[in-house]
């Protein structure tokens, strides 16, 4: 790999006039130059803001920062809490909220996508009215999503009351107001946001493979669920890579759905961890315990993207 | 790649059971496709109806008389906390807030991506990849620092105007904003662009070299004018995820005027006080909606590889 920069750096004559090799090292330095604002943004607004985080979350802030150390505390009081499940203390209904709500998002927005994937892929006519049809609510806000469907599962207004209409009078659908359903009505909304989503990158991995193996193994009498299990799912592996990181790490920062959709669910019920840390920050004056948090959101982020990037970047050795 | 559709030899009874399968298929698919309408639907009628229809009718029901009232009250007169003056002032301080983030990003992005692909350096993925992680972080583990940096960002604003005149943005949550979105959109746009740099001739710039061009005439005669589709799909990428933002927008602009459509329509939806006017408050959610859905559907091509594009690596 020679790029024109390392050329230049080494031609011998720049060095030679000293008036035009401050000119020449600047034109060298000058992609640097024009990167490193770039780069040093991101070290100090990300890196260093994670540190800071880090810092603040082994003092005893509350409502200031503060910044004499105190060890773990924080970490202990979220470790014991976690364990607090009569009355759940916030931090065990919010972590317990989010293994099922990162579950059956991430599970049911994959088999979602897959099976209208694969129905859309059968030849379909009016596949171009569809597609943008199950893909639409990607363009739209949490807010707009939560807001919408607050409407549309409320006990008073929405589904119930137009089924009890319609003579269906025994159905009864309250789970948006129930402290122990709250949790699945946010899986409902977030599902119908990303599942159209992961449907288009499942479609654009179909498309992706060579028909002629499709061909060989129908003539060699493979059923349709034969091929699809066997040879399909099998090639579509890396789709199913990308989509689990995509709607992982959308699972974990799902913040707005959740205020949106619940305003928090009754006594806080639908806090995802990201709730838990606004409010103890922001609301609840308990800025180490938030910071902690947070710290503990990052390494569960970061224990799935690092080995994934890691092997992306690393894959293409030019 | 059709399987299901195609007749097999062994379906003796072949066209029934072809049809069959067609039907179902078919009828499934109008059915999600129902699933995904469905709540914008109700959204949309729900806007025009009166109270009144809303309280006595069915919520799946056109509009009996179709009325544009909800939409002027929320554009105009509905209250968000204690101002009634409606959504439009925030509607303008979201497009205030979107338009110089956007454009900055994307421009710092596509300059980015030119040097990492086209100038690259030792260490030149190690710098990437550490810009990369910063598209994934989850933003709280960043927000409370930039709040206090952003708050005495803002108390040396007053400063600076009792001295000079002029606070030069500084403490202003629209400029705030945009900061924030550039620093943590960064990530995204060079993403964007360095994958499709990577493919871009390298042969072309060092012709160029040759002949003398310097490195932004390189960038400006010939990168530029063949990025179009790269920039379409950024822009489109960056302006919807900063138009959506609520995380930020409430964290740093979460009170006052300056408050962005996001933070404001939740305002609205939740204020408790008086009569809860719900075709106000989906007029209003329409409102804050439709940039977005606008974008898509002009540019939904675009606007779907731009999503690709951050889940998959080229």
């Amino acid at each position: 790999m020679t790029t024109v920069a390392t050329q230049i750096k080494l031609t011998p004559e720049h060095n030679a006039r000293p008036g035009a090799s401050v000119r020449s090292r600047l034109q060298d330095a000058l992609p640097k130059i024009v990167l490193a604002p770039s780069f040093a943004i991101t070290i100090v607004f990300v890196y260093g803001f994670i540190l800071w985080t880090v810092y603040l979350s082994f003092t005893n802030s509350k409502t200031f920062p503060s910044y004499a150390l105190t060890g773990p505390r924080a970490y202990q009081r979220l470790w014991r809490w976690t364990f607090e499940s009569d009355p759940p203390s916030s931090w065990y209904t919010s972590i317990t909220n989010m293994g099922i709500f990162g579950f059956l998002y991430i599970f049911i927005c994959l088999a979602l996508g897959l099976f209208l994937a694969i129905l859309l892929d059968q030849k379909i006519r009016g596949e171009g009215m569809l597609r943008p049809i199950y893909l639409y609510p990607m363009a739209l806000s949490f807010i707009v999503t939560g807001v919408a469907w607050k409407w549309f599962l409320d006990p008073g207004l929405g589904l119930e009351q137009t089924l009890h209409q319609w003579g269906w009078t025994s159905f009864h659908f309250d789970w948006i107001k129930n402290k122990d359903f709250v949790i699945y009505t946010v899986v409902i909304a977030g599902v119908w946001q990303a599942s159209g989503f992961i449907m288009a990158m499942f479609l654009a991995g179909l498309r992706g493979i060579d028909g002629e193996i499709m061909k060989a193994a129908q003539i060699d009498g493979a059923t349709t669920v034969q091929l699809y299990r066997r040879i399909v799912i099998p090639l579509l592996r890396p789709v199913f890579l990308s989509a689990f990181i995509v709607l992982a790490h959308l699972a974990i920062k799902s913040y707005d759905l959740v205020v949106a959709l619940t305003s928090g669910g009754p006594g806080g019920s639908a806090w995802l961890p990201s709730n838990f840390m606004y409010e103890y920050t922001f609301k609840r004056n308990e800025m180490a315990v938030g910071s902690a948090s947070a710290v503990i959101m990052l390494m569960t982020i970061t224990a799935i993207i690092v080995p994934y990037l890691y092997s992306e970047l690393r894959e293409r050795p030019r | 790649m059709s399987v299901i559709a195609t007749p097999t030899r062994q379906s003796t009874g072949g066209i029934s059971a072809r049809t069959v399968n067609r039907i179902v298929i078919y009828g499934l698919l109008a059915l999600f496709a129902l699933f995904y309408l469905m709540p914008l639907f109700v959204m949309l009628v729900t806007s025009f109806k009166t109270m009144d229809e809303i309280q006595n009718g069915n919520m799946l029901a056109l509009p009996q008389a179709p009325t544009f009232e909800p939409w002027l009250k929320a554009w105009g007169e509905t209250c968000v906390g204690l101002t009634c003056a409606g959504i439009k002032g925030y509607f303008w301080n979201s497009i205030k807030m979107v338009v110089p983030a956007v454009l900055i990003s994307t421009l710092l992005g596509a300059l980015n991506g030119y040097v990492l692909t086209k100038w690259r350096f030792r260490g030149h993925t190690l710098v990437f990849g550490l810009m990369l992680f910063a598209c994934f972080i989850p933003f709280q583990s960043v927000l409370l620092p930039m709040a206090t940096i952003l708050g005495s960002l803002g108390r040396f604003g007053v400063t600076l105007r009792n001295a000079t005149g002029f606070s030069f943005g500084l403490g202003n949550p629209t400029v705030n904003l945009v900061f924030v979105h550039v620093v943590y959109g960064l990530g995204f746009t060079t993403l964007f662009f360095r994958n499709y740099y990577e493919a871009f001739p390298t042969e072309l710039v060092k012709a160029a070299q040759v002949d003398g061009a310097s490195f932004f005439q390189i960038f400006r005669r010939i990168m530029l004018p063949n990025s179009m589709p790269i920039f379409v799909v950024t822009v489109i990428y960056q302006f919807t995820n900063i138009w959506n933002d609520f995380l930020f927008a409430s964290a740093y602009a979460g009170t006052g005027d300056a408050m962005p459509m996001t933070v404001a329509l939740n305002n609205v939806v939740n204020t408790s006080t008086g009569v809860v006017e719900y075709n106000v408050n989906m007029a209003a959610a329409m409102i804050a909606a439709l940039p977005t859905l606008l974008v898509y559907v002009v540019a939904g091509r675009y606007f779907v590889r731009g999503l690709m594009a951050g889940a998959v690596k080229g």
